[in-house]
């Protein structure tokens, strides 16, 4: 379970995306993740590769799920753990960015995990520290391990990536966590569906090696993962979309609209859900289909899995020879 | 020459040895030429052929270009409000660096160039303190607030050599009519920053594939094509005199095209770094890649190019927009806009030259005479009675850009470490040399 079955074939010094990695290197990830699974089942499940470094958690923007995944999956690795909210009204943008990353570098941590509203800021902090970083979100740019957890857990569920097709439905336009699925799932060799209004579309997105649809009927046929994306309710009602009720109506997902993909087609949602708007709340429910618990469980592993990698690939933080 | 500096304008200098080039005659070809004072006395092939005058001092062009001092139509000077990104002494030794030797400064000062005490305030720091000639524009509205048009007319008789509301557009389709009809009553051109604030809805860069790979908010081409369609109907009523800023789209050099095809009073500039980058040189969220309008994709970079070709594109600017290290320093979407210009001007418009097929007197055109005419100011031609404004460089002189050399008090340019082709030698305002590369070199030596 320890240091024995560690393949240094991850070399890099931060994960900012998932842009950038191999597939070799994205099936490392995962394998090394699909270890973690089984540890967490355990009761004991400490595997204190990171004893004595310290783990900072650096928030620029709410959240409950990622950083609890991250402090968990620190806490499990004997990493000294601890959180930073930083209120982006209390922050004023960029000097003060720069500011806080080498104010805290100056403290030597080991690692460095942020999320930040702006697209780019995470790799602009990682510039200026000397420990790794971990992309946790950068405003709608990547989410690279909300990606490889969502990855596992349809490589459980059907034991491979490629050749599966994967709709990715909803706000694809603010979505981090679409960008990142996207050139992750592309790069293993999964068919991309992109089903939305073209109001949440970025643009030129058939770029990446996806088919764009419109309809959830043709979306949907056939497709093995049905991914729902969250929708900013606030900022969306009358700008991009017309209301809620209209958005559930087209493109809310429910057991009608399901029936067009594969008989064992498994749901996914990143969270957190706005039920009865972008998902059925019964279905989001639904064990034989939904399987939006698994990925939180996963969350955990691929983040032990992600910083035990960046380990290997980083001196300072590995584990002494 | 420390003569000259003291004691101004020297009586006469003869520069012989030289490749003339002047756009508005169409010479291209040795000769020689003779200022006296501040003025260009006598122009021409075998001027000197019984050598030249005796009281004259001797620059040898050693067979280099001798063109009429460049004349760049949009500068940001940031005096005053900014002056720790740039003072008019600053952005003029920048300008003299880059054989600039007359340029127009925008108004988005603080305060803004509303008044006539701001105008005269430029011209006084000017006299006081450039090397080069200053011209200021003078705000369409007041405050740049898009709502009440300035004393266009006064202004104007103060010294405002043209008016825009530059870095916002002016917006309201109403105070554009007016403001265009308004200034027709004494022929003052306009200069639009043609976009649609709306349709831009706070974006950062183009909209495409990059924007979309780097989850960036994103600007259209139509926010500018929107604005330069509406403003030439504009102009078709109201006969005003119009000018787009900053082109940077396929769609609005069409409309130009169209609206001079129809005779109307509509021209152009663009900026080398809207025909020289595209968007894809963003990379991975290079701030000094962010400008107002946005590098745009490659097809509408071409389309800059063949305007430019064509003529459709009358003038190339600079915009140079100088900026302090920490307003570069910050998240892609919270940095500020744009770079300075004035020392890659040349070198960057020369590859139209030595990669485009442009002549080099077509492309002088686009940054002597072009602008000269567009603002009615004196200069960028080589004429007996004219300014002795002039520009000596090495066409094909390979060097590196680096920009902790500029002059310019901001270093926020993409180009550092780029290899260009072509090199001011010196630069002459009013006679006087207000910049000799040889004594760079000479001090880089020491």
């Amino acid at each position: 379970m320890y240091a024995e079955r560690v393949t240094p074939s991850f070399r890099h010094r931060h994960l900012l995306g998932i842009e950038g990695l191999t597939p070799d290197e994205i099936s490392f990830l995962l394998d090394l993740s699909e270890s973690y699974v089984e540890l967490n089942r355990q009761a004991e499940k400490k595997n204190p590769v990171l004893r004595g470094r310290t783990l900072i958690n650096l928030f620029f923007e709410t959240s409950t799920r990622t950083r609890t995944s991250f402090e968990l999956a620190g806490k499990r690795l004997g990493a000294d753990t601890i959180n930073m909210s930083v209120q982006t009204s209390a922050i004023k943008k960029g000097e003060t960015l720069i500011d806080t990353a080498m104010t805290l570098n100056a403290m030597h941590p080991d690692v460095l995990v942020v999320r930040h509203p702006e697209s780019g800021a995470v790799k602009l902090l990682a510039d200026h520290v000397n420990c790794a970083v971990i992309n946790a979100g950068d405003g709608s740019h990547e989410h690279p391990t909300q990606a490889l957890l969502d990855a596992l857990t349809i490589r459980r569920r059907r034991g491979r990536l490629e050749g599966l097709i994967v709709a990715i439905c909803g706000d694809i336009l603010h979505s981090r966590v679409a960008r990142s699925n996207i050139l992750l799932l592309t790069r293993m060799g999964a068919r991309v569906r992109l089903v939305a209004p073209p109001t949440l579309l970025p643009s030129a997105v058939e770029a990446f090696g996806v088919e764009v649809h419109h309809d959830m009927r043709t979306g949907l046929a056939d497709c093995d993962i049905v991914m729902m994306l969250r929708l900013q309710i606030e900022r969306m009602q009358g700008t991009y979309v017309p209301s809620t009720r209209e958005y559930f109506h087209f493109f809310g997902l429910d057991d009608e609209k399901l029936k067009v993909a594969k008989a064992d087609a498994r749901v996914m949602h990143p969270g957190p859900m706005n039920r009865g708007i972008e998902i059925d709340s019964a279905l989001a429910d639904d064990i034989t289909r939904s399987v939006i618990l698994e990925q939180v469980e996963f969350g955990v592993a691929v983040r032990q899995a992600c910083l035990e990698a960046l380990s290997h690939g980083h001196p300072e933080l590995g584990p002494k020879l | 020459m420390k003569d000259e500096q003291e004691h101004g304008s020297p009586r006469r200098v003869a520069y012989i040895n030289a490749r003339l080039l002047d756009p508005e005659s169409g010479t291209d070809g040795p000769g020689e030429l003779l200022s006296e004072k501040k003025r260009i006395i006598d122009v021409g092939p075998r001027l000197f052929d019984q050598g030249p005058p005796d009281d004259a001092r001797v620059v040898d062009c050693a067979g280099h270009c001798l063109a009429p001092g460049l004349v760049d139509m949009h500068v940001h000077l940031r005096e005053p409000g900014h002056e720790h990104k740039e003072t008019i002494a600053t952005g003029s030794e920048s300008a003299a660096a880059g054989g600039v030797t007359s340029m127009a400064c925008m108004p988005n000062t603080n305060p803004v160039i509303d008044n006539i005490a701001l105008v005269e305030y430029i011209q006084r720091r000017a006299r006081e303190t450039s090397r080069v000639k200053v011209y200021p524009y003078g705000a369409v509205t007041r405050g740049l607030k898009g709502e009440q048009i300035t004393e266009m007319g006064l202004l104007s008789e103060a010294g405002a050599i043209a008016f825009s509301d530059d870095g916002l557009p002016v917006f309201d389709s109403l105070v554009m009519r007016r403001a265009l009809s308004y200034a027709s009553t004494f022929g003052l051109l306009i200069s639009q920053h043609a976009e649609d604030p709306r349709l831009s809805a706070c974006g950062c860069m183009a909209e495409g594939a990059h924007s979309t790979r780097l989850g960036l908010s994103s600007i259209p081409d139509v926010s500018e094509v929107i604005i330069v369609e509406r403003d030439i109907r504009l102009v078709e009523i109201t006969g005003g005199r119009y000018h787009v800023a900053h082109i940077s789209t396929a769609g609005a050099v069409e409309a130009v095209r169209c609206a001079k095809a129809r005779g109307l009073q509509v021209t152009c500039e663009a900026t080398p770094h809207h025909f020289t980058l595209c968007d894809a040189d963003v990379g991975n969220y290079r701030t000094f890649a962010k400008m107002a309008p946005p590098l745009r994709s490659e097809q509408n970079r071409q389309a800059i190019l063949e305007g430019l070709k064509d003529g459709t594109i009358d003038a190339i600017a600079t915009d140079h927009a100088p900026h302090d290290q920490e307003s570069k320093r910050v998240p892609f979407a919270h940095a500020a806009n744009g770079i300075v210009g004035l020392e890659t001007l040349l070198p960057l418009s020369l590859a139209l030259h030595h990669e485009g097929g442009m002549t080099l007197l077509d492309l002088l055109a686009t940054m002597t005479s072009g602008p000269a005419r567009l603002l009615g100011i004196p200069g960028g031609r080589l004429a007996k009675g004219e300014p002795a404004d002039l520009v000596l460089f090495d066409p094909d002189a390979e060097w590196v850009i680096e920009v902790s050399k500029f002059r310019s008090k901001s270093k926020n340019s993409p180009f550092d470490e780029r290899r260009v082709r072509g090199r001011v030698l010196r630069t002459v305002v009013d006679g006087r040399s207000v910049f000799r590369h040889d004594e760079v070199e000479n001090a880089d030596a020491a």
